[in-house]
């Protein structure tokens, strides 16, 4: 997928990141705020939660840093993920605690700012709340309450538009360009 | 029974006993069982039960049969079943919550008892009628009444209890009511299943009812009136008093509330559990409710009713259906259970109301409205508050919700436009976010096959942000865009939109799918591919090409070189609408030297040979197109394409490609040779076959074809051996003018076969032809003259035979007064073979032929002069008409007809000049215009007809001179 020489890219920015973040700790890794950070200003990610989400599924052993594999790992989904990668790395995304559903107050949660501040909270949650229902009568197959990896990868392949139902949590095109025009711009202009 | 436990005899299916009651816990599993246990309740005073029932005001009107409770369905469930995931499923708790809750129901309740009051009452006729008869009660002169008078508008009540009309009772229409209050005006009302509101009134005439809602929904009448009327709220509270009082002592009892029912005073519970029995009453009312506003005559349902009704759950299947049921608190757990178990969609689930029945208010209006319009209706109003209300997130979710619509459908077409979808949708086109964008267009390209929809967008200004939309570096949307500008460009306006905001450009630029950047490894996710942006390019390019502007802007765009590219792909998809647009552009001169110098006629009869009979039209529609020109035909010819199409004449079932077929024919068979090959595949007979039974279109290609055919010596015989001169004679009765024009043109053709003429004699054919010079366009007219030449020529005693047309003859004489040049010529030729006859000579002569003819001679047509001076030589046969023409100075202008670089036209001139010269005046006349040089100059001619009416006019002239010269010598 994504390139020798640009692994090599991948990695040396991510020193130079971790360099940046984290002159007074002597940490080899991302720590949340500083993971949260560049998906903001480089991906343009403006959602708390998700971005927190994001990091969590990055951090792969759980040790709330992300080192090198982790980095380079995570970025090749957002770069140069295939379909069945992207769909997958979403699906960790909003299922956060692990049983490898989607739940119900999963969803409410992610979905609860996904209104604009209509004149109650109360008539706001009851909004959500229709959407939840909204989503999981289409996403949830086998009406068990929950999205299963099977129901979202069903659900997605239908209408791709799916993928990233519950928020975005993959970089856009245009700021994927962006990145790589920057990361890689060694390899890309070698005369420079 | 035990003294603790009660357990009925009565099991279900699995062995649970359907009655269970340990104190506290209550389990009733059926309906008999709850009617029995409310009499145990009675007898045994047992306080928990007397309240669980009394809790439960649906089941005791369930059983009596009276009324029934709508749920707001779909908000609450949500409440609940939040709820229930919160707390864990664990039986020991629920228990203690039970009991818990219970002993705090039974001091609610003893408290509230019955004070409460539902407002969740759905409306069916028994409660309708027991409102107004208790109405009817009340009302009356004075100032105690509550209103002056109440009546109902129909006297008629059907059998379900519904006194409105069967189509009014498809849309829940209970009945009609007029209520005069002491304080306003009479008041028309419509009771239906969801509610009062007030209608449109009587209208003056046949005192029919204006249906229209014109109010707010209430609930019943009595909130209705309420609200209407202040007098009617005051007195009504009074009433209402002793209401509740009388129910207080009936409830328990378990007596029917009777016209009680109908007052507002059913009791909600507050906060309580014990909802969960409800439900299942609920269900069940519903069903019934539903069943019972069937229309008592068996009128068929209308589809939308089936709809709603099995939305509302289909009546049998649910009496079958046996739920487990928990009395008491734990309702919340059990309720999710069950919303676990049910195979039924969430949002059918029957909801629980919140605790404070007056904040259900506004909720409970929507759920009502439910039943009037589809149940589509009010799901896609909800969808499109999320895609206005919405984030992002919100917005693409409700945008995949509402595609789940069967948008194809025009109650969903027509419902997202009238909750303010379109504007919604086209808004979003104009943000940035692209899946919202791609999400709106997949749903504008289904519901802009609708033409309202269409001419909505394009009033929305959805067409600028469209065409805008193709500039996109996502194909996915370039595609979605072009295909909906496709879908919506259908009509002018639309079309002149997208050329004016510069669409067309970018169509044409999409075709080029060859050069476009890079992709970006993102968007390949939601990404199609360059041949379908092609595609969709094409397509939009299609529908926009039906208006000459856009023709030809395509064509300044460099569209006519991307299409040729494309045609030579493989893909049929892509094939149809680019050869759908070369088919419309071919309509157009500077297209056909496109197509030609694209090399596009080779493609074209390429595809013919494709299995797909879309494109197999749309090729021979091109074909059909260009092949007016000759280099175009001889192009089909040499690939091969003439074949293909005399083959495809053996399928007849689609008529739109046997036009297409039958037209591409036709022209083709403009060129002999082409006419040869088709005789060749046998294709004349099938045309023939052809020239019954098929629709105008097809025919009028058919006849073209055979009238071209029939030039030929052979096909003509050919034609009338396979017997197609009956059919074409019989055609010379229809209408449509391009049918006639060709039908005329082909009979002229058969004409010149005598043999043929025969039979074209014997069924009156002439006569027919005749009969069309009367035929107001001016096409049929030329045709029909045309025709009636080789007829005169080619039948025996034509001069006979014209002569029995009464009126014949001066209506050809007349039509010199045209202003149709080919009218003129095609009269002008009719009249040089009548004036064959010396009988109609004179007819036509007395009709004033000569001063007609001689008007006619300042023209510069070459048609015309050939067909007028051939005319003017035979009409100089009778009396003194070669005096009359020089008279009507017809002479000095045919002098300068000689001047013409058409050969006929000289031919025909020198031979009437001849004629003419006889007289002496006209010979001065013809001299004097210098005619005697370009005379001599025509004696050199090959044409033998030529130099000998040259030479003899010459002749003349010379004979006069020397007459002259003698007689001045003598």
């Amino acid at each position: 997928m994504v390139k020798k020489s640009e692994v090599e890219c991948l990695i040396r920015l991510f020193h130079s990141l971790v360099e940046r973040a984290n002159v007074r700790l002597n940490n080899l890794g991302l720590d949340r705020n500083a993971f949260r950070a560049i998906l903001h200003s480089v991906f343009g990610m403006t959602d708390d939660m998700l971005m927190n989400r994001v990091f969590f599924v990055f951090d792969k052993d759980h040790d709330n840093c992300i080192n090198v594999k982790e980095w380079v790992k995570g970025l090749s989904v957002f770069l140069r993920g295939t379909f069945e990668e992207k769909l997958k790395f979403c699906f960790e995304v909003y299922y956060l605690n692990g049983d490898g559903y989607i739940s119900r107050e999963e969803i409410f949660d992610m979905l609860k700012n996904s209104l604009h501040q209509q004149s109650s909270e109360e008539e706001n949650d009851e909004g959500i709340k229709e959407l939840v229902d909204i989503t999981l009568k289409k996403m949830d197959y086998d009406n068990d309450g929950k999205i299963s990896f099977a129901d979202f990868e069903k659900a997605v392949r239908e209408e791709r538009l799916l993928l990233e139902v519950f928020g975005p949590c993959l970089p856009e095109a245009k700021n994927c360009i962006d990145f790589e025009a920057l990361a890689f711009r060694h390899i890309l202009n070698p005369s420079f | 029974m035990s003294e603790t436990t009660v357990k009925s005899e009565e099991v279900d299916e699995n062995g649970q006993p359907l009655l269970f009651l340990s104190v506290p816990h209550i389990k009733i599993r059926n309906f008999g069982q709850l009617s029995r246990f409310l009499l145990i309740a009675k007898d045994t005073k047992l306080k928990e039960a007397q309240a669980c029932v009394e809790a439960n005001r649906d089941p005791v009107a369930k059983i009596l049969g009276l009324d029934y409770n709508t749920m707001k369905e779909d908000t609450s469930t949500v409440n609940i079943l939040e709820e229930v995931t919160k707390g864990e499923d664990s039986e020991n708790e629920i228990k203690m919550k039970i009991a818990r809750l219970l002993s705090q129901l039974d001091l609610h309740l003893l408290n509230h008892s019955l004070k409460h009051i539902s407002l969740e009452i759905s409306l069916n006729p028994t409660s309708v009628k027991n409102d107004i008869e208790m109405l009817k009660n009340f009302s009356g002169k004075g100032e105690q009444t509550v209103l002056e008078s109440i009546s109902y508008t129909s006297d008629y009540e059907f059998s379900n209890g519904c006194r409105a009309p069967p189509w009014r009772q498809i849309h829940g229409e209970i009945c009609y009511v007029l209520v005069k209050p002491h304080d306003v005006e009479t008041l028309c009302i419509t009771c239906s299943a969801e509610g009062v509101f007030l209608n449109g009134g009587k209208t003056d005439n046949e005192g029919e009812i204006n249906y229209e809602r014109k109010g707010e929904i209430y609930k019943d009448l009595v909130t209705f009136l309420k609200e209407k009327s202040a007098k009617f709220s005051e007195n009504m509270s009074k009433q209402e008093k002793r209401f509740s009082n009388k129910k207080e002592k009936k409830e328990p009892t378990n007596e029917p509330p009777e016209k009680e029912e109908a007052a507002p005073v059913q009791k909600a519970i507050t906060g309580s559990g014990k909802r969960t029995l409800e439900k299942n009453q609920i269900n069940f009312g519903k069903s019934q409710m539903t069943k019972r506003l069937e229309p008592s005559l068996s009128w068929k349902a209308t589809v939308r009713f089936k709809e709603y009704r099995s939305l509302l759950r289909d009546p049998q299947e649910e009496k079958h259906r046996r739920r487990p049921e928990r009395s008491g608190p734990s309702v919340k757990l059990g309720r999710a259970q069950l919303v676990r178990k049910s195979t039924e969609k969430i949002e059918e689930i029957v909801s629980e109301s919140s605790s404070e029945s007056e904040e259900d208010e506004e909720p409970l209006d929507r759920q009502e409205a439910n039943a009037d319009l589809p149940s589509e209706y009010w799901q896609i109003q909800k969808l499109v508050k999320y895609l206005k209300g919405g984030n992002q997130t919100a917005t693409v979710i409700a945008l995949c919700s509402m595609k789940d619509f069967n948008l194809a459908q025009e109650t969903c077409q027509l419902a997202i436009r009238d909750v303010g979808g379109l504007e919604v949708l086209i808004n979003l086109l104009d943000t940035d976010e692209v899946k919202c964008k791609i999400g709106s267009l997949k749903i504008l390209k289904e519901i802009s096959h609708n033409p309202q929809i269409r001419r909505n967008i394009v009033d929305l200004g959805g067409l600028p942000v469209m065409v805008n939309t193709l500039d996109s570096p996502h194909k996915s949307l370039k595609c979605l865009a072009a295909e909906t500008i496709a879908n919506v460009a259908k009509f002018r306006r639309a079309r002149q939109a997208v050329r004016r905001y510069g669409g067309i450009t970018k169509l044409v630029a999409l075709l080029d799918c060859g050069k476009s950047s890079a992709e970006p490894a993102q968007s390949s996710l939601y990404d199609a591919r360059d041949v379908e942006v092609a595609r969709c390019g094409a397509l939009a390019l299609w529908s926009c090409s039906k208006s000459y502007t856009n023709k030809e802007a395509i064509r300044k765009a460099g569209g006519i070189p991307l299409l040729a590219r494309l045609l030579k792909t493989s893909h049929e998809n892509m094939l149809i609408p680019v050869v759908g647009t070369l088919q419309e552009c071919a309509s157009e001169e500077n297209y056909r030297a496109a197509i030609k110098a694209e090399r596009i006629i080779e493609n074209l009869v390429k595809n013919l040979n494709s299995e797909n009979e879309q494109l197999q039209e749309h090729c021979a529609m091109a074909i059909y197109q260009c092949a007016e020109d000759k280099e175009t035909r001889d192009l089909v010819r040499l690939h091969g394409g003439l074949k293909r199409l005399a083959s495809l004449l053996d399928n007849t079932d689609n008529k739109e490609r046997l036009a297409a077929v039958t037209g591409a024919i036709w022209k083709c068979s403009i060129s002999k040779e082409n006419v040869t090959k088709f005789r060749e595949y046998k294709a004349i007979e099938t045309l023939v076959g052809l020239l019954t039974d098929q629709p105008e279109e097809v025919l009028v290609n058919v006849v073209g074809a055979l009238g071209e055919c029939c030039q030929d010596y052979e096909n003509r015989v050919l034609v009338r051996k396979c017997g197609g001169i009956p059919p074409l004679v019989n055609l010379l009765v229809g209408v449509n003018q391009a049918l006639l024009v060709n039908v005329t043109k082909a009979v002229g053709a058969c004409a010149v076969e005598p043999e043929s003429m025969m039979i074209i004699d014997r069924l009156d054919g002439v006569r027919l032809l005749w009969s069309l010079l009367k035929n107001p366009h001016p096409e049929v007219k030329a045709s029909a003259a045309w025709a009636l030449c080789p007829c005169i020529q080619n039948t025996k005693d034509a001069g006979e035979m014209v002569r029995s047309f009464v009126g014949g003859l001066e209506l050809v004489v007349n039509l010199l007064k045209s202003d149709n040049k080919e009218v003129l010529a095609s009269v002008c030729a009719a009249i040089t073979n009548i004036a064959k006859d010396q009988e109609n000579l004179a007819v036509i002569t007395d009709r004033g032929v000569v001063p007609l003819l001689s008007k006619l001679a300042n023209t510069n047509n070459d048609k015309l002069r050939r067909h007028l001076a051939e005319a003017i030589s035979h009409c100089c046969m009778w009396g003194r008409n070669r005096v009359a023409f020089g008279e009507y100075k017809a002479v000095a202008p045919l002098v300068h007809y000689l001047k013409s670089d058409d050969p006929n036209v000289h031919r025909a001139t020198a031979q009437a000049l001849y004629q003419l010269s006889e007289d002496a005046d006209n010979c001065v006349t013809i001299h004097e215009n210098g005619a005697v040089k370009l005379l001599l100059d025509m004696v050199g001619s090959t044409d033998q007809d030529l130099q000998e009416a040259a030479a003899g006019c010459i002749s003349n002239i010379r004979r006069l001179a020397l007459a002259t010269e003698k007689a001045r010598y003598i």
